[in-house]
């Protein structure tokens, strides 16, 4: 019994970590209609900045830095804005898809560079010598995990009050005024870009948040965390639970977590073991239709945003053209 | 060095095949199409099984075509593959991005484009498995051009190159000789001016679709033949490909064509002063360098 | 009077189709004549023109051409019906050369297309001498006159022009709308809108003032010129100026 409700802790805390990371894909996507391909690099630039600031020594890469525990967590943050900060200044003054192959790109050369780079984090082997806090108190057991979980609760709890405060405020409503209509709200003397760049980089830092949570929960991180896969569950989580909709990015987090743990684990204990080695394929088929389905069938996702919404476009021009 | 710039421009001549469709449905479609690398892949495989299918009517097409380790069936094949991949692209407009385009803004469309990049990759590593294979089994000796400094090449590159600048070459006889290359022209600069002198919109980008998929296909191949097929090698060309078309100007198809070559060259390049473990960084730097000092590429236009 | 050429009835439209610009308007164009619309700003005169063009969706009303129903066609498929459209602005595909820009409005043309061309070239001496230079980098008048030979390109019997003296100099602008004034000449029946009241009003045969998105007077161009009717709808906007 104490299994089933300790894996279910474990299940929920990773949940809770993504559901952060997908709040903040939200406020890009949703709320500002910024196209982030390379959610990955953020949350990944978040994991190993809070690991090589927060932990111990290591021979043969960058760290060692010892932080205090939330001072290492902010700095993950910050690694995450400052790429972001870049990548947008770079982009965003352009065409909207610039942004889409800018993140995209950064995401590839983020993996490639954490793989190959032994001096700076350990390459393929990753980040070890990483002490969670309060471990010494509390130990590895049952009851870390609980408090552990507990506080990612409060971080998600904490993020989406931010948010939807953020959403709420003039800040928010000119997010959604530029992702609707640019031209309006450049005439009324808001610069988008520097608008949208402010968007950007808050969420990343909040995915930056999110990554370093979970390198915290798993004391470890490694190339293999940064894979795309990781891009496309996000996003699907966002788009099945509602772009736009704060509640619904978290529900849609905990819906696409737990059906890929339950396909992942459907597939390893009733396919056949010559079957098993295609997992990952049935799994990649599955998100892949998830997102194409959803935007096909039902683009404003379970729950939809609960505003005015005029996000759909205009059908008919897009028809004609122009 | 100067095998690294060979290699380069080898490199080049199938990421510009690949790019010249991209560009075009990025400019007249407007959106960033992701799943435009798994055309590669589709008629790279479409390929394989048509040189199975061909070689089985007809053995005495399996004849290699010294010193290429070609056969006339694969060359067939390949011709072959070029429809079936335009017909595809075709295919997964008519059924996905049409009705996404319908229902939702631009930036839906990349959504999709990458939903359907996994679909695609990973039903071809079901059908074909996730190992890599080759068209021909045999080894093709690589032909000394140079002893010092040591320069390779094998015949099967050379025919690549010159396939893909004459493919090129028959491209650009189009574009600037024929009333349909103007109109596809047309669309691409003025989408409703090119229906007020009565270029027929839809069909115009059915025949960019089947222009994209078809050279993609060549472009799929190609890869095969200069390295392997693997179910995931969309995986890897999508950003140089992308890449190309930043560098070359987005909507331009010369400007594709030499970004190809530029992003060709510059990842071979950069082996000399980089572990080759970087290189699938270096389409990125390049995109990043280009957005820095010319955002809208050497042939590109603003456009919002 | 002959049967109208072109018969506009009732129609409503807009760019969105909740949010009509025109509502129930109606007018008639009669052959080889030149039918002026005009207008103040945001009367919706280029809303008009480019729904009859089929680039603007019709939510009531009916357009007829020649007697039959067009209400509802694309606009590649009105090119083939005889009906030429000229935008006002971004006419001309610039990236494209000037004779490459002919050839593609001749694209329909078929065995004919040789002579009409020849016959573009000797009506447009000017275009016929840069026929390899890229449209883009034709002067003002220059592009309104590539633009008017695309149109013609197409034989069509009606030609909707959308202020083709716009931006033009005083000079430019009076050669162009004589040649529209010739184009009639030719059998060609022209719709067009201009904010160059004064003149297109001498040149023109009907005119109809549109205010609002509705009709409100027509008459003969002449008899409207002098009328104080006109003073107080049009001129009473502000738009003093532009005359």
């Amino acid at each position: 019994m104490i299994g089933i409700f300790s894996y279910l802790i474990f299940f929920a805390t990773t949940a809770s970590i993504l559901a952060i990371a997908v709040l903040g894909l939200n406020l890009q996507w949703g709320n500002t209609g910024l196209f982030n391909g390379g959610v990955v690099a953020f949350f990944g630039a978040g994991a190993y900045a809070t690991l090589i600031l927060g932990g111990t020594a290591q021979a043969g890469h960058l760290g060692g830095f010892g932080l205090f525990y939330p001072l290492a967590l902010l700095g993950g943050m910050a690694a995450a804005g400052l790429m972001a900060w870049i990548v947008g200044l770079l982009t965003l003054r352009l065409r909207h898809d610039y942004l889409a192959i800018a993140t995209f790109g950064v995401a590839v050369a983020f993996e490639n560079l954490m793989r190959n780079a032994e001096w700076l984090a350990g390459g393929a082997k990753g980040v070890r010598g990483f002490e969670r806090p309060l471990r010494a108190a509390l130990g590895d057991g049952f009851a870390y995990n609980l408090l552990f979980f507990a506080g990612v609760l409060l971080i998600l709890i904490a993020t989406y009050l931010f948010l939807e405060r953020l959403v709420a405020s003039p800040f928010g409503r000119l997010l959604r005024a530029i992702r609707e209509d640019e031209a309006a709200a450049a005439s009324l003397g808001k610069s988008p870009s520097k608008v949208r760049l402010t968007a950007f980089v808050t969420g990343s830092v909040i995915l930056g948040l999110a990554g370093g949570l979970y390198g915290t929960f798993y004391a470890f991180v490694s190339p293999q965390d940064v894979l795309p896969t990781l891009t496309f569950q996000i996003w699907a989580m966002l788009i099945v639970g509602g772009a736009g909709n704060n509640r619904g990015a978290i529900f849609g987090a905990f819906l696409i977590w737990g059906a890929w743990t339950l396909s992942g684990w459907a597939l390893s204990r009733f396919a056949p073991v010559d079957v098993q080695l295609y997992t990952g394929s049935f799994q990649f088929i599955l998100i892949g239709s998830v997102i194409v389905g959803m935007l096909m069938w039902r683009p404003q996702g379970l729950l939809p945003e609960r505003l005015v919404v005029s996000q759909r476009g205009k059908p008919q021009s897009t028809q004609q053209g122009e | 060095m100067i095998q690294h710039l060979l290699d380069g421009v080898l490199t080049g001549s199938y990421l510009s095949l690949g790019a010249i469709g991209l560009t075009l449905v990025m400019h007249i479609l407007r959106f960033a199409n992701f799943s435009h690398a798994e055309l590669l892949s589709l008629g790279a495989y479409a390929a394989l099984v048509c040189d199975a299918l061909v070689s089985g009517l007809a053995p005495f097409l399996t004849v290699k075509l010294a010193p290429l380790s070609l056969t006339g069936a694969l060359i067939i094949a390949i011709l072959i593959s070029m429809v079936l991949t335009g017909l595809s692209a075709l295919i997964i407009d008519r059924l996905v991005f049409k009705r996404v385009r319908e229902r939702g803004q631009e930036l839906s469309m990349v959504f999709a484009s990458f939903g359907m990049a996994l679909i695609i990759r990973n039903v071809i590593g079901l059908i074909f498995g996730l190992s890599p294979t080759l068209y021909s089994r045999d080894i093709a000796f690589a032909v000394i051009l140079s002893r010092d400094p040591l320069i390779l090449v094998k015949p099967d590159q050379v025919f690549v190159l010159i396939a893909a600048l004459a493919l090129m070459f028959i491209l650009h006889l189009i574009l600037s000789r024929t009333t349909f290359g103007y109109s596809l022209r047309a669309v691409a600069e003025n989408p409703s001016l090119a229906q007020v002198n009565g270029v027929n919109l839809q069909r115009t980008i059915m025949a960019v679709w089947l222009i994209g998929g078809g050279l993609a296909a060549v472009a799929g191949v190609f890869y095969g033949i200069s390295h392997q097929l693997i179910p995931v090698m969309g995986r890897d060309l999508v950003l140089p490909i992308f890449a190309a078309t930043i560098v070359g100007g987005i909507g331009s198809v010369y400007g594709a064509v030499l970004g190809g070559f530029i992003v060709g060259v510059a990842a071979n390049m950069a082996l000399v002063v980089l572990p080759s473990g970087y290189t699938p960084s270096v389409p990125f730097l390049l995109i990043l360098l280009v957005l820095m000092i010319r955002p809208h590429g050497l042939f590109g236009e603003a456009r919002a | 009077m002959a049967d109208p050429i072109l018969q506009v009835r009732g129609v409503t439209a807009g760019y969105v189709p909740d949010l009509p610009i025109l509502r129930d308007v109606s007018l008639a164009v009669p052959p080889a004549q030149i039918t002026l619309i005009i207008g103040p700003n945001g009367a919706g005169k280029s809303t008009l023109i480019m729904a009859i063009a089929g680039l603007l969706p019709v939510s009531a009303g009916q357009i007829t051409f020649q007697g039959s129903d067009i209400t509802g066609l694309r606009t590649d498929q009105l090119t083939a019906h005889g009906i030429a459209y000229v935008p006002q602005v971004d006419n001309i595909f610039r990236s494209l050369t000037i004779r490459q820009n002919l050839d593609l409005a001749l694209r329909r043309a078929g065995s004919d297309a040789p002579t009409r061309l020849a016959r573009l070239l000797a009506q447009f001496p000017a275009l016929a001498a840069k026929q390899r230079d890229k449209a883009g980098a034709l002067s003002g008048g220059q592009r309104q006159f590539l633009a008017i030979a695309m149109a013609l390109a197409t034989a069509p019997k009606l030609i909707l022009m959308d202020e083709p003296s716009a931006g033009l100099s005083p000079k430019a602008a009076q050669e162009v709308l004589e040649h529209a004034r010739m184009l009639t000449g030719q059998g060609v029946s022209i719709l067009l809108v201009e904010q160059n009241v004064n003149q297109a009003l001498r040149l023109a045969d009907h005119c109809y003032i549109l205010a609002e998105g509705r009709n409100q007077i027509d008459g003969p161009a002449a008899d409207l010129r002098d009328s104080e009717v006109v003073g107080e709808i049009y001129l009473g906007n502000r738009r003093v100026g532009a005359a």
